[in-house]
């Protein structure tokens, strides 16, 4: 049933755990692999969601980009995948515009 | 964080797939292409959490449709679909998204791809043009198994009728209704060529479905030559139904 | 904890067997994976123990197949609260491949195809108490549950038992893997329910 090249999803399904720690939505932000260099909006990148946590690989060469873990009332993220994240400021989640 | 939304109505789309609609009091409003995320919690506390694509239009009161795709073999949509009942409660997260979304300000040509239920989030923003008189042109390219899978099939006949700036083809991939001009399989490079915008019209495209399908459709749009940053898109897993 | 969903309880079921706290029986086997399936061709593969600086031994899959092989059968304890009872494996034994492996170190750094790693100690890898599995209820073993080989060590949680294994490196001082750098334990015994960082 999941065969290897269609088992994960997109950026756009860690929209939800991401929006309890950023108030702008993550998955129009670019992120630059710190791996391969690639430039891409996050919500391309391929997202394991089956795992004990969530982890989103960059779509060009497949590094980790993101985890991230919810232990109760904490949340275990690391970005250390990517150099850098940029965020639209107009892109605040609270008015769902 | 999470809000609760009372069921007020259910209704059956096809043999497989409901569509729920949610009265929620603290609804912030949402746009076109957002989806919510949906927790259910079993009373020992064990709890599932799926995200569905909004299917109904922005609009000034506290609503929102959801369309959910029974999978055989699925831990929450059989619930969604056969057990949740009119006037049950359901937790739910978002609006999400701010990258998959159409807005009425954008005026380019948009072409929609839908693989399966991936139409719930395109079908959002064919709602939402309508219901904000916007004169976009809109293409829509529709895969699915067969006739009876289509999803809004009677919606999506009214407009074509009466709209002829939103065009829709079908793309049947196990079985057609007779007569169909071209036999069922999967969207290929020509129908891509002969049914979506030429890209030298600079469309925007959304492409929605299984994993696979997006991975498909995406390649073949960037082979007519449309630039990638022009193609948005969402996937839903190999089988459809998001974790 | 969230508002009750009349009439929903998941895919759960029943049982009156004895679970590790906080799992539930399932007859299915989930696939949880981080990352896509890595495809390993076996005139490829290969299975190192390296302490950081040298080879201690490496196997191909000729030479690794060649040694003395076990069946078994062991539950395994998924730590998103899963259970499966009864698995039955064949593989070979780490007191097998550890032999003749002279170390004074006490943890494992366990790798795999793709980039997973877990760590545990070395002495939880002996005593008949794990083994590089390559087939599962008689079948060789799918690439979407470790296949070629993967490691499996039951009596700590599922996590631990590292899919697509390709070699481990003998440390002196536990240094955490994967999960267990993001919130996981560093050990993970499901009898004492050690799932997160700061259980006991």
């Amino acid at each position: 049933m999941n065969s290897e090249t269609d088992d994960y999803l997109d950026g756009n399904a860690a929209g939800g755990e991401l929006s309890n720690i950023f108030t702008i939505d993550v998955t129009a932000a670019k992120g630059q692999c710190a791996h391969c260099g690639a430039m891409k909006r996050f919500a391309e990148a391929h997202l394991y969601m089956q795992a004990p946590g969530l982890v989103a690989r960059c779509c060009v060469c497949q590094h980790v980009l993101l985890r991230l873990v919810n232990v109760r009332e904490r949340v275990f993220l690391d970005l250390g995948g990517m150099t850098c994240l940029i965020l639209d400021t107009s892109q605040l989640l609270r008015s769902g515009r | 964080m999470w809000r609760v939304g009372t069921v007020i109505a259910l209704h059956d789309e096809t043999a497989t797939a409901r569509t729920i609609t949610l009265e929620i009091p603290d609804w912030p409003g949402h746009v076109a292409g957002q989806h919510v995320d949906v927790r259910l919690t079993a009373s020992d506390g064990y709890s599932a959490v799926r995200s569905y694509s909004i299917a109904s239009a922005p609009n000034a009161e506290r609503r929102v449709e959801i369309t959910v795709e029974r999978l055989p073999d699925g831990e929450v949509s059989p619930y969604l679909t056969q057990e949740l009942a009119v006037s049950d409660r359901l937790e739910l997260r978002g609006p999400i998204g701010g990258w998959f979304v159409w807005r009425p300000e954008q005026t380019e040509p948009i072409q929609l791809v839908a693989g399966g239920s991936g139409i719930v989030p395109l079908m959002a923003m064919i709602r939402s043009r309508a219901a904000t008189g916007s004169t976009a042109t809109f293409r829509l390219l529709y895969s699915v198994r067969e006739p009876g899978a289509v999803l809004y099939r009677d919606e999506l006949q009214a407009l074509s009728d009466q709209d002829s700036s939103v065009n829709i083809t079908y793309a049947y991939t196990r079985s057609a209704p007779r007569d169909w001009p071209r036999p069922p399989g999967r969207i290929n490079a020509a129908l891509i060529e002969q049914t979506t915008w030429p890209s030298n019209l600079s469309p925007t495209s959304y492409v929605c479905g299984p994993t696979s399908f997006v991975e498909s459709a995406s390649r073949l749009l960037t082979a007519i030559g449309n630039n990638p940053d022009k193609i948005r898109t969402e996937r839903f897993g190999p089988t459809g139904e998001r974790q | 904890m969230g508002i009750i969903s009349r009439g929903f309880s998941g895919r759960r079921s029943a049982a009156d067997v004895k679970l590790p706290p906080g799992q539930y029986l399932t007859t299915d086997f989930p696939v949880l994976s981080a990352g896509p399936t890595p495809h390993v061709s076996l005139d490829r593969w290969e299975f190192v123990i390296d302490d950081g600086t040298n080879v201690l031994r490496r196997w191909d899959w000729k030479s690794f197949r060649d040694l003395p092989t076990e069946a078994f059968t062991v539950d395994l304890h998924c730590v998103t609260r899963w259970s499966k009872l009864g698995t039955s494996w064949e593989g070979v034994s780490l007191d097998t491949m550890l032999a003749n492996v002279k170390t004074d170190a006490s943890y494992a750094l366990v790798r795999s195809y793709g980039d997973y790693t877990t760590n545990l100690p070395l002495k939880d890898l002996m005593n008949k108490q794990a083994w590089i599995a390559f087939r599962f209820d008689n079948k060789d073993l799918a690439p979407e549950h470790g296949g070629p080989a993967r490691l499996l060590v039951p009596h700590l949680y599922l996590w631990k038992s590292a899919k697509w294994v390709r070699g481990m490196t003998l440390m002196h001082h536990d240094k955490p893997g994967f999960w267990e750098s993001l919130g996981y334990h560093i050990y993970g015994d499901p009898w004492r329910e050690q799932r997160y960082s700061g259980d006991e």
